[in-house]
């Protein structure tokens, strides 16, 4: 009896520590060979046939095709650069340079994938559209109203996420650490 | 107390077997991956226009709205695959994802480095099978294996700005995925 249930609880105890880790790892994202830069952070390892056990099961969980390295590498931002969740009832200004790229997007998401409903049917900009400063930097500013400028419309959502595309880029091939890769800053403004 | 102590730490072991066990089970047992979500709508080696996701209905999740995406879920137990797709004005790209969304090949349109991008997709017996007498080291012709039966290739076309997305649509639309 003391047998059955000590072995009881020791599965219970495995499956309770298995398989919230398994989905901690899922929805949290755990996967090797992250590259973070500020609040930016990409797996380009994702991108090719070697991505590991973890990018994959993330990867079929969220149920999108990951961009391929030779095509491009992907950058996600969930919150801003001071660590405070990306919040669509605030303004948020993402500004700066980004790295050599022949195109990049930017594009919100909601936290599941998908886009956010907005009057102008925005969903990003793509590097031909944005305004730039003379000195080739941006100002984009991601708010619930309207604003000048490269204004991107969050819906008014709790949480979003910002996904920076670059194409045909040698970033995440040949970068092995943030520090030569620029990428722009992510800044809360103001909040209600 | 020692015992259920042992107990414990018995457990948690177990438990990171369990875990690694799950996280490699995840994508063989998911049911809203790409490849599922696009299964219903795509029919086997044919290349098919993907609806511009919107809030309402996307293809799969994280889709580049600024692109025109068209698939080829492809299945190579009948034989090789040949891929054409004629490039667009700005950026084309086309990626191989295996059954598993797996992207293990990819490659645009300044690296293919011609009008139209032309790849032969074959698993790896396949090309093993090929006559020797054929120049399959020649330049012109790109090899491309897959490691599974079946998967699915996206070519996807940018639309620098909203007004081109009706050329990057068309020039997707005489994309080809067929028997070689």
């Amino acid at each position: 009896m003391r047998l059955l249930f000590g072995s009881l609880f020791a599965f219970l105890v495995a499956a309770a520590v298995g398989l919230g880790a398994t989905y901690l790892t899922l929805t949290r994202g755990a996967a090797f060979g992250t590259m973070s830069i500020g609040a930016w952070t990409a797996r380009p390892k994702s991108g090719t046939a070697d991505a590991d056990p973890y990018a994959r099961a993330e990867i079929a969980r969220a149920g999108r095709l990951p961009t391929g390295i030779g095509d491009g590498v992907a950058f996600t931002a969930q919150t801003d650069d001071a660590g405070k969740p990306l919040d669509g009832r605030c303004e948020v200004v993402v500004s700066g340079v980004t790295p050599a790229a022949r195109f990049w997007t930017m594009t919100l998401y909601t936290v599941d994938g998908s886009l956010v409903a907005n009057s102008l049917n925005r969903y990003g900009f793509t590097s031909e559209e944005i305004v730039r400063h003379a000195d080739g930097s941006f100002d984009m500013t991601i708010s619930p109203r309207a604003s000048s400028g490269n204004w991107l419309p969050t819906g008014g959502i709790e949480h979003y996420l910002l996904m920076l595309r670059f194409y045909d880029t040698a970033v995440g091939v040949s970068a092995r650490t943030g520090r030569e890769v620029p990428m722009p800053s992510v800044t809360t403004r103001s909040c209600p | 107390m020692i015992r259920w102590l042992l107990l414990l730490v018995g457990g948690a072991l177990l438990g990171g077997i369990v875990h690694l066990g799950s996280v490699m089970l995840v994508p063989r047992t998911a049911t809203q991956d790409a490849y599922s979500r696009l299964a219903p709508s795509a029919p086997v080696n044919t290349v098919v226009p993907l609806a511009a996701p919107t809030p309402e209905n996307e293809a799969t999740t994280f889709m580049d709205p600024a692109f025109a995406t068209a698939v080829c879920r492809y299945d190579l137990s009948q034989g090789a695959l040949k891929l054409t797709v004629p490039v667009s004005q700005s950026y084309t790209s086309v990626t191989f994802y295996t059954r598993y969304d797996v992207a293990y090949y990819a490659i645009n349109d300044r690296a293919a480095g011609r009008r139209v991008i032309e790849l032969d997709l074959m698993t790896t017996e396949q090309r093993n099978q090929l006559p020797e007498d054929e120049d399959v080291t020649a330049a012109d012709r790109l090899i491309v294996e897959s490691p599974t039966l079946t998967g699915i290739i996206a070519v996807r076309a940018l639309a620098a700005e909203p007004g081109l997305m009706p050329a990057a649509r068309a020039a997707l639309a005489s994309a080809q995925c067929k028997r070689s």
